[in-house]
């Protein structure tokens, strides 16, 4: 994922939190946010994963006059029953389509985040390999470093992500 | 209110409750803000008559959303430093968790305080669903 600009914005922050069932005025109440230590609307631990929202080439939303792979009339929106996206081949690591699963998820905070920044975001690949699983068959396991920049170029997140990719729908 | 590294000891445990009975819509919520609108966590058809799976599921980073709600109210607010760990079962519709810190050390680093926790979440039936490390600045 690259992504140029990801501005903070407060809907978003507000809709991310009231997504995650969490009440915590800092995530909504401009008044109550400014008041505090951290002195304004600041985001959720995990929100830098919404940066997907910014993303043009994000493959998990669908796209207007693109394909998409749910159901509408058929079972899979993809011609033949879901073809590809059934193929762990073609699943992206970490993504999540198919076979793809998200394995572990690691963040470090530099800096504060909050209402007015705008990140941009670079990824590149970490380490890979492989586990044979009990269930599931084969695992590859995938993992990228993700570092989130403000508007000053300064760090503010690094994430790190762990994609795994099964042989076989493994139901936990 | 931020934690106080005076009135810390390790082994101290914060647990709070995150979701109860988790509803399909929820799920669908957080792929909204997210922006991850994945079949497998919004379409209850592709995912069980494509993919192979009982249900829709949680998105593994809407239980790790869940759980750092547990970790700020815990610390407070923009006290992380780091938080990371590994989804260790599925979280499903009608899963109801509960998130727990614990207080695996506190130290001193230069001029600031840091707490380190452990970080766990578990469903009704008391299996792991998330297992994981925070880290986060004290007050003195």
């Amino acid at each position: 994922m690259a992504v140029d600009r990801f501005p903070i914005e407060a809907g978003h922050i507000m809709m991310f939190a009231r997504s995650a069932g969490d009440p915590n005025p800092i995530y909504y109440d401009v008044d109550h946010a400014g008041s505090s230590e951290v002195g304004r609307i600041i985001a959720p631990p995990t929100f830098v994963q919404a940066a997907a929202q910014f993303d043009p080439d994000y493959p998990l939303r669908p796209k207007i006059g693109q394909p998409w792979f749910g159901s509408g009339r058929e079972p899979s929106g993809a011609a033949g029953g879901g073809g590809g996206q059934r193929d762990s081949a073609s699943a992206p690591p970490g993504g999540g389509v198919g076979r793809g699963l998200h394995a572990e998820q690691h963040f470090e905070y530099h800096r504060s985040l909050g209402v007015g920044d705008v990140l941009s975001v670079t990824t590149r690949p970490g380490a890979t390999w492989e586990k044979e699983g009990r269930r599931a068959g084969r695992l590859t396991f995938a993992e990228t470093i993700t570092e989130y920049r403000n508007q000053d170029g300064d760090l503010v997140v690094t994430a790190r992500s762990v994609g795994v990719r099964t042989e076989r729908a493994a139901a936990s | 209110m931020a934690l106080r590294a005076r009135d810390l000891e390790v082994g101290a445990v914060f647990e709070e409750p995150v979701v109860e009975d988790l509803k399909r819509t929820q799920i669908v919520q957080y792929a909204g803000a997210s922006g991850d609108y994945n079949p497998l966590h919004t379409d209850e058809v592709f995912a069980t008559r494509v993919a192979g799976y009982p249900s829709v599921f949680a998105h593994g980073m809407l239980t790790m959303a869940m759980t750092g709600r547990m970790l700020t109210d815990f610390v407070g607010d923009g006290r992380l430093t780091g938080f990371g760990g590994r989804f260790t079962a599925q979280v499903w519709p009608g899963d109801t968790l509960v998130a727990t810190a614990t207080v695996a050390a506190v130290r001193e680093q230069g001029t600031e305080h840091v707490a380190e926790l452990h970080v766990r979440t578990v469903n009704q039936d008391g299996v792991e669903v998330f297992s994981g490390t925070a880290t986060a600045r004290l007050d003195p």
